[in-house]
């Protein structure tokens, strides 16, 4: 590892002469991000050496990409969750629920009357009456975030569970299946639909007032709220929004699997956050990006690409993930303590 | 008690960046003697004890313990010689039993095991020892009473080998009996030949358990070892306030104002157990300064009429018109803004930059459907930074590198931009440098022309007096006192707050 890190220091010398000038370069968000491709492409470099024909492949980066979609949308929501200052365990039970609740029977027979869209709409409204509850207790009921999301974990997973009887349910809507598996420009609608979150969410921070109000949120929440900003409401916004994202990542998963299940979506809280954290935002809040996180969501998901070509053992790849996470955090804290201290 | 002082301290000096908070300070306890320590908010008190404590270490100056010269370089060597501070905020902690805290830090045990039943017996011993053992001492602290957590800290002291005790302001959470107590305590400790150096703003009780009275101003010692049976109260008072620092303070409308309808107008407002029926009105072009000393409510009068704080009855109206109790946001839609006490944990983003610090509050009227025009709020940022003389410019570093004078305008910037008609200003100079100090002044002063109601408290009574055009002062969540900021003089704030003796002009 500190071959890499000699290897990341090098590169932000090449594209900055000056030491002084690489640093305050790596320190800027842009440069954080820089350094985030850097690792993504130390992490690809590896696969080519490990598993080149296999790894250098379009069809495998489209692989890589397509896993990629469901923590990936996630992650968005979760990123505007973490800078607002809070966190959100119960994304991966939310997903399940979502999933289960638009395949059931009832659902389905509707969205055959009518039309797919139904299953939809049912999906994103799951999540968001998840999100909306989690946001109410936290901000009207006082309840810590992480305990709160931790209680929505349990319920909203029993409650898939209740739902769906333990059954894994199948989609039977043929034109949702079909519209589910197109491709666009040789690309398929999943990949699409996470750059077009992506893009949404990149908008949604830094170019709007909900962003602004977002940063300050998490940054200083007794000046947001003696500056007017109505912070309480602004924070059942953000559980809302992750809760929609999560309704998303639901239909993506049911689309791939043509499944509804009360175990999709187990342990996706800690993929997105530990993406969010890779990324660059800060868990205390204030500080983060749209771009560092789906940088994150890449490295993570090109390790596990890497370790299933290598034929490695799911186990292996856990292990890999904690390290992972612990540099990353490591590396940011370095950069951190820097940029307070100049 | 003998003459050979227990501490000498000699020209202590204490910097910190951009201030000089001791510049000089001179004290001598005896052994057996109560020290009464005087002087006004920020006149180096708590300071100086923290120097004496171990917490701060002095920049100059020497200190003698019993003789010969020392250093208290950690609080731990402090209390290892001796010396035991009892701060204004307890610090216990509230979830270990009165044993626990009492023993905090050097715990009764053997082998690294505490010994439970041994400590509570000590723990009981002390408290027998300060006329308390009614105190359980398997009670949780955080059930007590504060007099009764008290007498926890002075255990907790002398379970220690103290030799000079460091209350600072013990009385202030303390009722009148409970005050009595304290002092058979004191007088006991005394007796025993333990030094007390005793703050107190209550001349009553200085003349009642002092033996003799140090007084600071300014970071110095101006008088010191005065006997208290011979010093009179308007000497001391006199010794107080006389001045070393003149602050230029804007001229006020030399004509009365034509006093249309009030701007602010607040009817009966309390906060419970804080502070009770404050009314005040203030009209438009005026500056009303709330005087008193911290911790009488006067920041939390300015938070509840804000909508920080949720009050328990009264109203506030701003142009005739009730604003919705407890938000915020509603306050700040009728114009009113506030630039809180702690201008970096309350008012500001320190890591972000100054134009989104300036336009934090006017968000929407950067906005268009939710999209900010980000070049339309660096381009206003940069007319009020400019207007004000924000230095260094530029509205895109970070709010974290500018001092604390120019931190303060971009907090002002934030209201001019909202143009907020009514502005709440708590401590609008704290940490700000000496220099910078009367173009804040000068910059309240030019809004009031401009038509702005303008509430300021101070702790500087000086400063209310200077730039108020009507002082209202307030002891223990009353407004004792409200006249025009020229019928009174500093002494008599000074008299109004300590003494409390409520004569309304």
């Amino acid at each position: 590892m500190s071959e890499d890190s000699v290897r990341v220091e090098r590169a932000a010398l090449e594209t900055a002469r000056e030491p002084n000038k690489a640093l305050a370069l790596l320190r800027s968000s842009v440069g954080r991000n820089l350094g985030l491709v850097i690792a993504l492409l130390l992490v690809c470099l590896v696969g080519v050496v490990t598993a080149g024909d296999r790894f250098a492949t379009s069809a495998n980066a489209l692989t890589i990409l397509g896993s990629a979609t469901t923590v990936g949308v996630v992650s968005i929501g979760m990123t505007f969750v973490i800078i607002g200052g809070g966190i959100d365990l119960s994304v991966g039970a939310i997903v399940a629920l979502s999933s289960v609740w638009c395949t059931t029977l009832a659902t389905q027979n509707m969205a055959e009357d009518t039309h797919w869209i139904v299953m939809v709409f049912a999906a994103l409204a799951v999540g968001a009456g998840c999100g909306l509850v989690n946001g109410l207790l936290i901000s009207y009921g006082r309840i810590v975030p992480f305990v709160m999301t931790l209680a929505m974990l349990a319920s909203a997973r029993g409650l898939a569970q209740i739902i769906s009887n333990r059954k894994t349910q199948i989609v039977r809507d043929g034109a949702f299946a079909d519209f589910a598996t197109t491709e666009i420009l040789g690309i398929e609608v999943y990949i699409w639909v996470f750059f077009l979150v992506a893009v949404a969410g990149w908008i949604l921070l830094n170019r709007t007032t909900f962003g602004r109000r977002t940063v300050a949120v998490g940054g200083n929440p007794e000046a947001a709220r003696l500056a007017g900003i109505p912070v309480k409401r602004h924070t059942v916004y953000l559980y809302v929004l992750v809760g929609v994202c999560s309704g998303i990542a639901a239909l993506m998963l049911i689309a791939r699997t043509t499944t509804g299940s009360a175990t999709h979506g187990t342990l996706l809280e800690l993929d997105a956050i530990a993406a969010v954290v890779i990324g660059g935002t800060l868990l205390t809040g204030g500080r983060g990006t749209i771009v560092g996180t789906v940088i994150g969501v890449l490295i993570f998901m090109t390790l596990n690409n890497i370790f299933i070509l290598n034929n490695r053992s799911i186990s292996e790849q856990e292990l890999l993930k904690g390290a992972v996470i612990v540099v990353a955090v490591l590396l940011q804290q370095r950069l951190a303590s820097r940029s307070s201290t100049t | 008690m003998t003459d050979r002082p227990l501490l000498q301290m000699t020209g202590i000096v204490k910097e910190f960046p951009g201030v000089r908070a001791l510049d000089g300070v001179d004290l001598d306890v005896r052994p057996g003697e109560v020290h009464c320590l005087l002087g006004q908010n920020g006149a180096g008190k708590s300071t100086l004890i923290k120097v004496l404590s171990g917490f701060h270490q002095p920049d100059a100056g020497t200190i003698a313990w019993d003789g010969r010269e020392t250093s208290f370089g950690t609080p731990a060597r402090a209390i290892e010689q001796g010396v035991t501070t009892i701060y204004q905020e307890l610090d216990l902690v509230p979830h270990l039993d009165v044993a626990e805290n009492v023993f905090l830090g050097h715990e009764v045990s053997r082998g690294g095991f505490t010994q439970r039943g041994r400590a509570q017996e000590m723990a009981r011993a002390l408290l027998a020892r300060l006329g308390h053992s009614e105190i359980p001492t398997s009670r949780l602290v955080g059930d007590l009473s504060p007099a009764n957590q008290q007498i926890v800290s002075m255990a907790r002291a002398l379970s220690h080998d103290t030799r000079l005790l460091v209350l600072d302001e013990p009385s202030a959470v303390l009722d009148q009996h409970e005050v009595d107590n304290l002092f058979r305590v004191i007088r006991d400790l005394t007796a025993e030949g333990v030094a007390v150096v005793y703050i107190s703003h209550r001349l009553e009780e200085i003349r009642r358990i002092g033996d003799r009275i140090t007084v600071l101003k300014d970071g110095s010692t101006v008088a010191t070892g005065l006997a208290v049976a011979d010093t009179t109260t308007a000497e001391l008072i006199r010794l107080m306030t006389g001045r070393s620092i003149e602050y230029v303070f804007p001229p006020r409308s030399e004509t009365p104002r034509d006093r249309g309808e009030p701007l602010l107008e607040v009817r009966d407002l309390s906060l419970a157990g804080v502070f009770t029926g404050v009314d005040l009105t203030v009209h438009a072009g005026e500056i009303v300064g709330l005087a008193g000393l911290v911790g009488a409510g006067r920041s939390e009068i300015l938070e509840t009429l804000y909508g920080a704080r949720r009050a328990s009855t009264g109203t506030v109206a701003v142009d005739g018109r009730p604003l919705r109790r407890g938000s915020v946001p509603a306050s700040v839609r009728a114009g009113v803004g506030l630039a809180p006490e702690e201008r970096k944990s309350q008012g500001l983003l320190l890591d972000e930059a100054v134009f989104r610090n300036i336009t934090m509050s006017s968000m929407a009227r950067f906005a268009r459907l939710g999209f900010l025009d980000r070049g339309e709020e660096r381009r206003r940022a940069a007319e009020l930074t400019a207007s004000l003389d924000v230095r260094p410019d530029g509205v895109t570093r970070a709010v974290r590198t500018l001092s604390g004078g120019n931190q303060q305008k971009v907090v002002l910037a934030r209201w001019l931009l909202r143009d907020c008609r009514v502005l709440l200003l708590d401590e609008p100079t704290r940490g700000v440098d000496v220099g910078a100090r009367s173009e804040i002044y000068q910059l309240i002063r030019s809004l009031a022309d401009r038509g702005v109601a303008v509430v300021v408290v101070s702790s500087e009574i000086e400063e209310v007096l200077g730039l108020a055009d009507r002082v209202l002062v307030v002891r223990e969540g009353e407004v004792v006192h409200e006249s025009a900021a020229t019928d009174i003089d500093e002494a008599r704030v000074l008299d109004l707050v300590m003494e409390g003796k409520a004569v309304s002009a």
